[in-house]
């Protein structure tokens, strides 16, 4: 029974990386334009099918230049979404901003699909697939890259939030983007940077997960969904409660799908995110939002 | 009586369709479920619109009705309406369970729990598959009559949601300029002024929630039994999504505006097939282009479009009087 838990917790945290890394994009996009992009998840897929492309055939890149080439792409796409559906629609309401973000995510998709077809496409294993046993409970080597890679991904981003002038720089902007201008910040260069940013996140979660899960163009619909959850779960606008949202939004799943059904591992998933948002209406670790009136 | 004139017209224009467009594809299929669409974005738009309650989980009260429906006429040979009946009890239930719990939320998190819960519903239909026939759906389902009046051709369907269809309109109307649908848009305004008001902001929301989901109920049940057929394909996160964008294409707090949005959004992938491949991809481009040119939703755009280009011919009238009258003083 220890050996199955051990096994379920591995599981989780393992898909709970790839949530935290998707939530967290939500969180940078959030606190920088007030914007849900439920375009999130089709940046993961446009990462992992973009390397998947580059890497391919005889002629194709080293899997470490085509990840790196994967992301500068899906950060350009980034850059386009903020550039030319994001700035035109200011001051929008949020629910046509919901329906922008949803539109560019169809759109995406629709590219995609013309582009790649319906396809599911693997990428090779970045260091063998020789799993390593852990107790009786078994780890695949590119689990370790997931978790690995997304510990680095969300320690790097806090580490540029906090202590680069840049990372301080957009934060400025989610606070007050009149006073951040008056203080000689670029606000719309600062906001295509947090686009970027989180386009890359999606993309680096993307070609690390997709060994394991494979993808295709709509794998993103679900992974933008979790990301979602997990910002909500922990709070939106707070980019580590959206992490730690993440981790246990997968915990929930694989612990649930391992002990009481798979086929309502996403129900009790969202039922628990239910929960709590009846008994704490901001999220685990969001500020209660004070209305003015 | 104003507004009666537009719904008569709306009527009006309903009935004469299907003598414009004689046994027309577009008329008798399409044109149903348009109708259909538009019974459900009406009775969102009265809980997005009107109160600014956002719910991204709709679906789920549409496909309670319809697998209601569906399942107590195959499987226990129950007769529609009844089954229609329970439906509502069921959804209705449900709905003023979640609801005061759920429209405590705001802003984005009301847009998450209300996507669990359109998510949740949706997954206990799959699994549920002893009872509802899971990914595969049932059909077999019986078809309606009225007073003996079985409803068996696409013609005859076309005349039951167009009158079902006026109803709501004219329905919704009336709520919307009663003292509760004030209370709506008063809440909506500011939840705290309308509590200063008097106005129990939480019991009206929780009423508007359940009446939305009831609506949602019936149109479901009817489309069970004009189908014959349901699958939980018909009532997921991406149906749900599609009610938001008509509601919003169309022009939030607008009856006509929901109509036109769901008109609009049933038409375009019919007309897109022809794109093949490329249709997905189009259909994003001219969701985004519109929503990012015409915020305000097409009716709501398009009136104002409208009013602006009299302005602009009336204010370039008064520049050339004010010009003259000037010119006179100098002369």
């Amino acid at each position: 029974m220890f050996d199955q838990i051990l096994q379920f917790l591995l599981t989780g945290i393992t898909v709970g990386s790839t949530y935290a890394l998707v939530g967290l994009g939500f969180a940078i996009i959030y606190n920088a334009s007030d914007v849900v992009n439920f375009s999130q998840g089709e940046f993961v897929m446009i990462g992992a099918m973009s390397a998947v492309a580059l890497s391919a055939g005889d002629s194709g890149l080293p899997l470490w230049l085509a990840a790196i080439g994967a992301v500068m792409i899906t950060m350009l796409v980034g850059m386009a979404l903020q550039r030319f559906a994001i700035a035109p629609a200011r001051g929008a309401s949020v629910v046509t901003t919901i329906i922008i973000t949803i539109g560019a995510s169809i759109f995406l998709r629709g590219v995609a699909l013309v582009v790649w077809g319906k396809d599911l496409f693997p990428l090779p294993h970045f260091s063998g697939e020789d799993p390593i046993s852990i107790g009786n409970a078994t780890l695949l080597p590119q689990s370790i890259w997931v978790m690995g890679g997304a510990a680095a991904l969300v320690f790097g981003a806090h580490y540029f939030f906090n202590h680069t002038t840049l990372g301080k720089a957009i934060l400025a902007c989610s606070c007050n983007k009149k006073a951040a201008s008056l203080v000689g910040i670029n606000v719309g260069i600062m906001l295509l940077v947090a686009y970027a940013m989180s386009a890359a996140l999606g993309a680096m979660a993307g070609i690390l997960v997709t060994p394991i899960t494979f993808t295709s163009y709509d794998t993103g619909v679900m992974l933008g969904l979790k990301g979602f959850s997990a910002a909500i779960l922990g709070g939106m606008g707070n980019p580590m409660g959206a992490v730690a949202g993440g981790l246990l939004l997968g915990l929930i799943e694989s612990l649930s799908a391992g002990l009481i059904s798979s086929g309502y591992k996403d129900a009790i998933g969202f039922i628990v995110l239910l929960l709590v948002l009846f008994f704490r209406p901001s999220g685990l670790f969001g500020k209660a939002s004070v209305e003015r009136v | 009586m104003k507004r009666l004139g537009g719904l008569s017209l709306f009527a009006l224009a309903v009935a004469l369709l299907p003598f414009i467009f004689p046994d027309n594809y577009y008329v008798t299929v399409v044109a149903v479920s348009a109708g259909l669409h538009a019974i459900l974005a009406i009775s969102l738009n009265l809980l997005m619109g009107y109160a600014g309650q956002i719910s991204l989980g709709h679906a789920a009260f549409f496909g309670i009705g319809a697998y209601t429906s569906a399942v107590l006429t195959t499987r226990y040979g129950w007769n529609p309406w009844p089954s229609i009946l329970v439906g509502l009890a069921f959804t209705g239930t449900l709905a003023y369970i979640v609801a005061r719990p759920i429209l405590k939320l705001k802003g984005h998190y009301l847009a998450m729990a209300t996507l669990g819960l359109g998510i949740i519903v949706h997954i206990f239909i799959v699994q549920m598959g002893w009872l509802t026939g899971g990914p595969d759906g049932m059909g077999g389902i019986p078809t309606l009559s009225v007073f003996g009046w079985t409803i068996d051709s696409d013609e005859r369907w076309y005349v039951a949601i167009g009158v079902l269809l006026v109803l709501v309109i004219w329905l919704a109307l009336n709520i919307i300029d009663s003292r509760s649908g004030r209370a709506l848009r008063a809440l909506h305004g500011s939840e705290v002024a309308a509590e200063m008001m008097g106005i129990n902001t939480a019991a009206t929301k929780t009423g508007v929630f359940v009446l939305a989901a009831l609506i949602a109920s019936v149109a479901g049940s009817v489309f069970a039994h004009q189908q014959a057929f349901v699958s939980p394909d018909s009532f997921s996160f991406f149906f749900s999504i599609e009610l938001v964008t008509m509601v919003v294409l169309g022009g939030m707090a607008s009856t006509y505006g929901a109509v036109l949005g769901a008109i609009i959004l049933t038409f375009l992938p019919e007309l897109l097939v022809i794109f093949e491949d490329y249709e997905v991809m189009i259909f994003g481009g001219i969701l985004m282009g519109m929503m990012i040119f015409l915020p305000q939703g097409l009716f709501i755009g398009l009136k104002d479009l409208l009013h602006k280009l009299v302005h602009k011919r009336s204010n370039k009238a008064k520049q050339a009087a004010s010009q003259k009258e000037n010119n006179h003083g100098v002369a």
